[in-house]
């Protein structure tokens, strides 16, 4: 519980970051250090949650607040590859909508 | 069996209650996708009694739990003395807006209903509490 193992590799203007296990009140501000102490000069993310299990709503403010902070430089969040779970909880939220999922 | 667990409502104790509900789930054979979905129920309830109810102090919150019936009914019933508060009354966030205009929070609760089958809150003798049932193979 409370596990996160984070990859980040960044590429030109692109930061793709690996979350592999759960992102609850427990760990969501590492989550959100390890991007932003990424994120200058990035304009797209993308996150590869093939092997997360979990996200709880504390995960989904880090994603609306990296959503809106890409839109605003004209950039996009993408979140490859969500687990069912995941998938489940960004249907319910109007993320599914809101932002690009990779299936 | 009901099993009850008294702790503090602190943040850093999310864990042991996760891992309480988990033991119970995992004793009655529960699907893992039904765990994750009571597991996000849990978290949301547990965080905002901790969040909220003794602000600034810390109190404390009651965990009962079991799962009867068939098919089998997984009940949680949450019971904090804090500040009178029903997560239920407030309106669900509009999930349709453009991200502009999305609110950052907001989405605990509305992840709590909609993972959960009924969720009731009512205050007697000074408390809050909180009951969520789950049909578990569903």
């Amino acid at each position: 519980m409370g596990k996160l193992n984070l990859t980040t590799n960044r590429e030109n203007d692109t930061l793709t970051v690996q979350a592999v296990g759960r992102i609850d009140t427990g760990n969501y501000i590492e989550f959100e250090k390890a991007i932003n102490a990424e994120i200058d000069g990035v304009k797209n993310i993308v996150l590869d949650f093939e092997k997360l299990d979990y996200i709880s709503s504390s995960g989904l403010r880090v994603l609306i607040s990296l959503h809106k902070m890409l839109l605003s430089e004209d950039g996009k969040l993408t979140v490859r590859h969500p687990t069912t779970m995941v998938r489940e909880v960004f249907d319910v939220t109007g993320f599914t909508e809101m932002i690009n999922i990779e299936n | 069996m009901i099993r009850t667990l008294d702790i503090e409502a602190r943040r850093e104790n999310l864990d042991d209650v996760i891992g309480f509900i988990d033991a119970l789930l995992e004793d009655s054979g529960c699907p893992m996708k039904t765990q994750l979905q009571t597991e996000l129920a849990v978290e949301e309830i547990f965080i905002n009694i901790a969040s909220y109810a003794y602000e600034p102090d810390i109190g404390k919150a009651k965990i009962s739990a079991g799962v009867s019936g068939e098919p089998p009914v997984m009940t949680m019933v949450f019971e904090d003395s804090g500040v009178p508060y029903d997560p239920l009354a407030k309106e669900d966030p509009d999930i349709t807006l453009p991200a502009k205009e999305r609110r950052v929070g907001g989405l605990g609760i509305l992840l709590v209903k909609k993972n959960m089958d009924d969720v009731k809150y009512e205050y007697r003798d000074g408390k809050n509490i909180l009951t969520l049932t789950k049909y578990i193979n569903s």
